[in-house]
C-alpha cells in the first residue's frame, strides 16, 4: 500500500489536491503527452503548468470553479456533478456524464 | 577508506557500495539493455545523473517541482480490502470505499475498479455484480475510473480452461498443435474481454486498463491489441490504456503477427507503436527487475529501456512501477527510498508522462 503513495509523493500530481486528474484525462481524451496535457489544463484553468500540482493554488480555484475538491466542503459539487463541471470545463464528453443526460432526459 | 553509499539489491536488502561502484553498476546495466533491445544506452550525463539520484543523502526524492507527472492505478481497491495474494493490506471496505480512499486520502491521478480475481476471464459469471459497482463509483468519483484486469491467457488452457495446454504439447513436440491451441484461446480472450467492456462501457465506466498484457506470451499480446482494436472502434471515446508484464513479448506461438509485424521478440520501443496503432491512449511499458542485481544496475537498464519507449512511442506512456518492475525491488513492501528514487529517475532520465 505505502508504494503508490510514494509514487504519488514523489513524483505525481496527487489528483484532485491539484491538478492531476484533469491532465490524466486529457492524456486519456485526446492521447496528449505530458507537456501538451499540462499546457492545455493550465490554458484552460487561467494559471502556469507548475501551479497544476501545487495544493495552494488549485484549493480555490477547484472549489472556485466547482469541479470537485479534496475536503468535503458542504454544497460544493461531487462525483458526478463534478465531471459534468469538468466536461465544460475542459470542453470533453466524460461517459457517464453521457449516461446521465440519458437517463435523466 | 572510501565512503559508501546505501542502495538495495533488486530483491529489497539494504546493501552499501562505493560511488564508483554504483556507476559501474549504472552503466552495466544500461550496457545490458543498450545490447539486448538494440537501443542507446544512457549518456554519461545520464548516468551522472542517476547516480546522484541514488546516493542522494535523504531518505526520500522526489521530482524537481514542476515535473509531476499523473499516477494511474492498477489493481484498483483490492490493494485495500484484498488479501496478501494481491498485495492487499487486508481493511474490509467496499469497492467504492476502497476507490474513494484513493481519490480522497492518497491523491490518485486515476483509479479503477478491479475484480478480486483480476483477470477478465472469470469476470463474466459476475459481470451485473461488476457492473453494478462501476455504476455507483462512477456516480461518486470524480478522476478518471477505469476497469482493469489481466487478459491472463493462461486460465483458458488446460486444467483451468477449454483448450490443450501448449506446454504440454510442447514438450510432445506437437508444435503446430500447440499453436492453434494458443490461436484459439486469443480468440476467446477477444471474445471475452470485448464482451466485458461492451457491459462496463454501457453503464458510464470512462474506460479500461488491460493490465499485464503478454504475461502468457504472444498469445496473450495478439489478443489483447485485437482487443483494443475492436473497443476502439466500437467506443471511439473509450479510455485505454495497455500494460505490459515484461519488457520482452515471449514467443510461445512464435508467428502471430498484429499489423504485419511479428509480435514475439518485441522490445518496449517496438511494442509502443503497435499499442498506438491498435487503438490504445496509453502505453505502460514495462521492465522486469533481476533480484540478484543491484537497484543501480536494475534502475540503469530499466531507464535505457523506458527512454527508447518513450521516444518510439507517439501516445503517452505511464511506465509501470510496481513491485519487481521499473526498477523497483521485487518484494511486496519496497523500501521507500528505492521506490522514490526509481520514480524520480524515470521522470527526470527516461522521460515518461506518468507512472
Amino acid at each position: 500500500m505505502g508504494m503508490p503513495i510514494a509514487h504519488i509523493m514523489a513524483s505525481g500530481m496527487t489528483g484532485i489536491r491539484a491538478a492531476g486528474d484533469l491532465v490524466a484525462r486529457m492524456q486519456f481524451d485526446k492521447n496528449m503527452r505530458i507537456g501538451e496535457a499540462k499546457d492545455f489544463v493550465a490554458k484552460k484553468l487561467g494559471v502556469s503548468t507548475a501551479d497544476l500540482s501545487d495544493e495552494y493554488v488549485m484549493r480555490e480555484l477547484r472549489e472556485e470553479l466547482d469541479i470537485g475538491v479534496i475536503t468535503s466542503v458542504p454544497g460544493c459539487a461531487k462525483g458526478i456533478a463534478a465531471k459534468m463541471n469538468i466536461e465544460k470545463l475542459l470542453g470533453i464528453d466524460i461517459n457517464c456524464c453521457d449516461k446521465f443526460r440519458e437517463i435523466t432526459g | 577508506m572510501a565512503t559508501e553509499y546505501f542502495l538495495r539489491m533488486g530483491d529489497g536488502q539494504k546493501i552499501f557500495m562505493t560511488k564508483e561502484d554504483i556507476r559501474a553498476d549504472i552503466e552495466a546495466g544500461s550496457a545490458d539493455a543498450a545490447d539486448l533491445g538494440d537501443i542507446p544506452a544512457l549518456t554519461e550525463d545520464q548516468m551522472d545523473k542517476m547516480l546522484d539520484i541514488i546516493i542522494s543523502p535523504g531518505r526520500i526524492v522526489g521530482v524537481e517541482p514542476g515535473m509531476e507527472v499523473p499516477v494511474t492505478h492498477d489493481i484498483g481497491a483490492i490493494r485495500i480490502d484484498g488479501d496478501q495474494g494481491n498485495s492487499g493490506v487486508g481493511i474490509p471496505s467496499s469497492r467504492l470505499v476502497g476507490s474513494m480512499m484513493h481519490e480522497r486520502a492518497f491523491g490518485a491521478d486515476t483509479m479503477e475498479l478491479g475484480h478480486i480475481d483480476y483477470s477478465y476471464k472469470p469476470v463474466k459469471p459476475v459481470i451485473s455484480q461488476e457492473c453494478q459497482t462501476m455504476e455507483v463509483c462512477q456516480q461518486n468519483m470524480i478522476i478518471p475510473m477505469l476497469y482493469g484486469a489481466m487478459p491472463n491467457m493462461g486460465l483458458y488452457y488446460t486444467p483451468d480452461g477449454p483448450f490443450e495446454n501448449p506446454g504440454d504439447l510442447m514438450k510432445a513436440f506437437k508444435i503446430s498443435e500447440a499453436q492453434d491451441s494458443i490461436f484459439h484461446a486469443a480468440e476467446h480472450g477477444i471474445r471475452d474481454m470485448v464482451w466485458i467492456m461492451q457491459r462496463l462501457q454501457h453503464v458510464g465506466c470512462d474506460g479500461v486498463n488491460f493490465d499485464t498484457i503478454g504475461a502468457a506470451g504472444d498469445g496473450d499480446m495478439y489478443a489483447s491489441l485485437n482487443s483494443i482494436e475492436a473497443l476502439r472502434k466500437e467506443f471511439p471515446g473509450i479510455y485505454i490504456e495497455a500494460g505490459m508484464a515484461g519488457e520482452l513479448v515471449l514467443g510461445m506461438h512464435g508467428e502471430l503477427e498484429y499489423d504485419g509485424t511479428v509480435l514475439a521478440g518485441l522490445w518496449p520501443h517496438q511494442q509502443a507503436p503497435l499499442i498506438a496503432k491498435a487503438g490504445a491512449n496509453v502505453f505502460g511499458p514495462v521492465c522486469n527487475t533481476n533480484t540478484s542485481r543491484t537497484s543501480a544496475w536494475n534502475l540503469g537498464r530499466s531507464v535505457t529501456f523506458m527512454k527508447a519507449a518513450v521516444e518510439a512511442s507517439t501516445i503517452p506512456c505511464h511506465v509501470d512501477m510496481g513491485m519487481g518492475v521499473g526498477g523497483i525491488p521485487m518484494l511486496e513492501t519496497p523500501p521507500i527510498d528505492a521506490v522514490t528514487r526509481a520514480s524520480k529517475a524515470m521522470v527526470e532520465i527516461a522521460g515518461v508522462d506518468g507512472i
